[in-house]
């Protein structure tokens, strides 16, 4: 048998999470290495299925399967294609950089990391699901933790509301569209959860138009479709650093990987028949949460509202059915998420030391802690989409493939780019240059060996993807094959 | 079967009942001589119970078939099998949680009477006959009437036992009026002939949906739906925390175990009728029993509205009206049972080192006792039907066998439902974990007896959740000796 490298992946944080828990509980210097070590095997393993996928063979690898629950036919299947391996490795990714950010936690950091690490299992399950049941499962496991992990560690003024609010969208959304799934599961005779399956079993036209909605919208919940993107900014807000960056980095990822491939691979007639509709929204979001996020006084809801704008082209992207579309939504999942993970980690970062995120408050960091300012500007030229940064790479092919479906879109959707700029230029004059208020002069520290690591590996990732596309793009092109090969066969 | 010779395996087939009635009058004898000796009749009453467990286990399992024994009184199928391992399993756990319990620990005639009720329940899960049937509930009832106002020094208590039997005699006398007409129209008593023949006397559909519903309210009493469940809160609030724990789970188990028989049983008639009826009945106890729970301030009482949500998620498999349909309802009712018996457990530890069932005084619970914290937190997310925890699966199970039979809204109402619980339970979760409290500094004290009970447990919802294959392969096989 071959090495079961996705399995450990996928099982490597939980049980690292369940032995955090034995851990007694004051001392926290062993606990932080400890879920460091954990981590770092995720990410490691996640590197090496990235790098050793076989792009001339293509297709699912690294498959496992074992019988789940044999009697409904649910298995224990896991694989990666060109669309959920950037996923897999953004996952390891943010987590590894999660936790680096996430040392100076004094608060019971034993429970922290033990959620941490449970919520990322459920992220790691739902991204190389190849079974229904199984990605539901998952996706649940990721829902639950997020609600302790905000309302305990978040911010104070608005934790326990955004919690609350957060885990009910996002459980109402994945309830509904399981309502979809099981309708999909029986009406394909009722044997088999796997998602390859199900993607053959020949649904009627009328039934996938129906039953679309449910699913897709479900999942878009995650994804943060407008109107129900309102539970992400304060979510984001409210949440502690490293909660931010793993929910607006990995988490919206789920929503919208999970409405792909759940709504528009095993329901294409009905992505077909809705997407006008999608396209629609995913513009207010983009357009909307552009405006909305220049206009905020709080730093970290200018990035949480960013995160409703640019993940607005993911689905714009989707909607487009078209390669190019596919292909940028594809890379933009992957490059957001390192982008607004490096973003909320530099706003933690500066929250921590002014205890204030109001940026008319605010003002020339970037001397006192340089890293960060260059790393948030790389972020900010990423976030505009300029050529040379990953964000380039991701939004251009969604503008092409928008372009080609509806112009009008296209045009509208590209206003956001003019805002987008205004408001991150604005963030970085504002906080990073000008003078610093006379209250912060000699009180802010400089930012630790942990956050340089984190801040440099990020920041590193968006160039290489930015400067060389040919480490990424083939990959997640093959991945939009596949699922253009099922919108086709109609 | 009915009329033939003696056949030595009929014996085996109730090995339980035999079995828990020797152990009943064993409890009562070593009373007599371990007046005072603290928490020892408790760990009898759980050792005899889980020794007959394995005996059950091991002799009185049915072969593939289902056979009628004892003259028709009884069947012997694997659901009734099933439920009689269920019930022993709940019997000894609530006899482990009343170890720590003033005021009943030391009571030999408490610990007999929970023995006797875990006999009426296997009997309520096999019995095949009208006449066997109410005696069977009747056994169940009373002495559940009496431990629920076991404290007598306790007003709550006593109202607790008053309520619930004036409530339980009135249901009891409108079911059994509904049991005499069932004879009066067809001359039958056993449940397997009376379809057959109401079929051959050509009786009217209106008059089987009258008996229909007239039975239907004491079986309705017994799983506490909507609108039969007034008496639970109360009745919940006021018992000795163990009895209460049992009530929830066990005794509504042993309701389900009979409304699923007589129902699929004798109303196939009307089937498309009383799935109707008993979808609307589900859709009212699930929304009624989640929006009031959320307005309590009693864990008790939260967890007694909780209950009746939970028995309307699982009639939604009833209505379902298949094998699959059947078996998830199997399947929910042992989730349930383990993921409630936690909760409780956590209940009574808390009660008896704090004195409160405010869920407001829960505030710093995972400080004092991370452990407990943890608990109630895995109890609490598997009620709420997250994975990988046993009560996600069985919710699964029971929207799936909603949606296999065409019955779309009823899921959706279901899942709906599933949010507001979920609220609340969360809401809980977050006082246990996020609000602080001067007490912080007084660790909750966990006997060993408990501790061992909450790891049972905990184990087992996990092992349900993340593992039910085998579990799944129990509850189909049961189901399958329904239809």
């Amino acid at each position: 048998m071959a090495f079961p490298v996705l399995s450990i992946i996928v099982f490597t944080p939980i049980v690292f999470g369940m032995l955090l828990l034995l851990f007694p509980a004051h001392r926290m210097r062993e606990i932080r290495i400890f879920a460091l070590i954990g981590a770092s095997i995720a990410l490691g393993l996640s590197v090496w299925a990235y790098f050793s996928y076989d792009q001339v063979l293509g297709g699912y690898q690294l498959i496992e399967r074992y019988e789940w629950i044999p009697r409904l036919g649910i298995a224990y299947h896991v694989g990666v294609d060109g669309m959920n391996l950037p996923l897999v490795l953004l996952t390891g990714v943010v987590i590894f950089t999660g936790v680096l950010i996430s040392w100076g936690i004094d608060d019971r950091p034993r429970e922290f990391f033990a959620f941490l690490f449970i919520l990322a299992t459920g992220v790691f399950g739902v991204f190389v699901a190849l079974d229904l049941f199984m990605l539901f499962f998952f996706y649940e496991i990721a829902v639950f933790p997020m609600y302790l992990l905000i309302s305990i560690w978040g911010w104070k003024v608005t934790r326990e509301y955004a919690a609350m609010k957060l885990t009910l969208y996002l459980f109402i959304g994945s309830v509904i569209a399981l309502i979809g799934g099981l309708a999909m599961y029986f009406a394909s005779g009722a044997t088999s959860f796997g998602l390859l399956d199900l993607e053959t079993a020949g649904f009627s036209i009328a039934f996938q138009r129906f039953w679309f909605p449910f699913v897709f919208f479900g999942f878009a919940v995650l994804g943060g479709i407008f109107p129900v993107h309102n539970w992400s900014p304060d979510g984001h807000v409210a949440a502690p650093t490293a909660v931010s960056m793993f929910h607006a980095g990995v988490l919206m990822k789920l929503g919208a990987f999970a409405s792909l491939r759940v709504g528009i691979m095993l329901l294409p007639e009905g992505a077909k028949f809705w997407a006008p509709l999608v396209l629609g929204l995913a513009t207010v979001n983009v357009v909307y949460g552009a405006f909305i996020a220049s206009v905020q006084t709080d730093f970290k809801y200018v990035i949480g509202f960013s995160s409703v704008s640019h993940m607005g082209l993911v689905l714009l992207g989707f909607a487009t059915l078209n390669p190019d579309g596919i292909t940028g939504a594809g890379v933009q999942m992957f490059s957001h998420g390192v982008m607004t993970a490096l973003f909320f980690a530099v706003v933690g970062m500066v929250y921590d030391r002014a205890h204030t995120r109001e940026i008319p408050k605010l003002g020339g960091f970037m001397k006192a802690m340089p890293l960060a300012g260059i790393a948030f500007i790389i972020g900010g030229l990423v976030s505009m989409g300029m050529p040379g940064f990953s964000g380039f790479i991701a939004e251009f092919p969604i503008f092409m493939g928008l372009w080609q479906r509806q112009p009008v879109i296209a045009l509208v959707a590209a206003i956001s780019i003019v805002i987008t700029a205004g408001y991150i230029m604005r963030v970085v004059g504002r906080v990073f240059f000008g003078d610093m208020p006379q209250e912060f002069e000699g009180h802010i520290t400089p930012i630790k060996l942990q956050d340089k690591v984190a801040l440099v590996i990020l920041s590193a990732i968006l160039v290489i993807v930015g400067v060389y596309p040919r480490i990424m793009v083939p990959l997640v092109q093959s991945g939009a094959q596949a699922v253009l090969s099922l919108l086709g066969g109609a | 079967m009915i009329g033939d010779a003696f056949n030595p395996t009929i014996i085996l087939a109730i090995l339980p009942e035999i079995l828990l009635l020797a152990l009943a009058g064993l409890i009562l004898v070593v009373d007599l001589f371990a007046r005072r000796r603290a928490s020892i009749l408790g760990w009898l009453t759980a050792l005899g119970l889980t020794i007959t467990l394995v005996l059950t286990l091991l002799y009185a399992r049915p072969n593939s078939g289902s056979e009628l024994i004892f003259g028709g009184m009884l069947r012997h199928d694997w659901i009734s099998f099933v439920f009689a391992v269920v019930f022993q399993f709940a019997a000894a756990v609530t006899a482990l949680l009343s170890t720590g319990v003033n005021e009943v620990s030391d009571r030999g005639e408490y610990f007999a009477l929970l023995v006797v009720t875990a006999l009426g329940m296997t009997m309520m899960a096999a019995a095949a006959d009208l006449m066997m049937l109410f005696l069977a509930i009747e056994t169940t009832s009373i002495p559940l009437y009496i431990l629920a106002g076991f404290l007598k020094d306790d007003e709550r208590s006593t109202e607790s036992g008053m309520k619930y039997f004036l409530f339980g005699a009135v249901t009891s006398a409108v079911m059994l009026y509904g049991f005499s007409l069932l004879y009066g129209f067809t001359g039958e008593t056993n449940l397997y002939a009376l379809a057959d023949g109401m079929a051959a006397g050509k009786i009217s559909p209106l008059v089987i949906a009258a008996m229909a519903v007239l039975v239907l309210v004491g079986f309705g009493f017994k799983v506490s739906i909507v609108p039969f469940h007034f008496w639970s809160p109360d009745v919940y609030e006021g018992a000795p925390t163990p009895i209460t724990a049992y009530i929830s789970t066990a005794s509504k188990s042993a309701g389900f175990a009979v409304l699923l028989r007589v129902m699929l049983a004798v109303f196939p008639a009307i089937a498309a009728e009383w799935t109707l009826l008993l979808a609307i009945m589900a859709t009212a106890t699930m929304t009624l029993g989640n929006l009031l729970a959320l307005a309590q301030t009693n864990i008790k009482r939260m967890l007694a509205y909780s209950s009746i949500a939970h028995a309307g998620y699982a009639v939604i498999g009833l209505v379902a009206l298949s094998s699959f349909g059947a078996a998830s309802v199997v399947f929910y009712l042992a989730a349930y049972i383990v993921t409630n018996l936690a909760a409780f457990a956590v209940v009574i530890l808390f009660a008896r080192t704090a004195g409160s069932e405010t869920i407001a005084d829960y505030a710093g619970l995972s400080r004092r006792s991370p452990g407990l914290g943890l608990v109630l937190m895995v109890a609490f997310l598997s009620l709420g039907g997250m994975p990988p925890l046993a009560g996600f699966v069985a919710k699964f199970y029971v929207f799936a066998a909603a949606v296999e039979s065409g019955w779309i809204w009823l899921a959706f109402v279901g899942v709906l439902n599933a949010i507001i619980g979920l609220y609340y339970y969360l809401t809980v979760l977050k006082v246990v974990y996020l609000y602080r409290s001067e007490e912080e500094d007084k660790p909750i004290a966990v006997p060993r007896t408990y501790a061992l009970v909450l790891i049972v447990c905990v184990i087992a919802i996990i092992a349900i959740g993340a593992f039910s294959a085998p579990w799944l392969d129990w509850a189909l096989t049961s189901a399958t000796s329904l239809f």
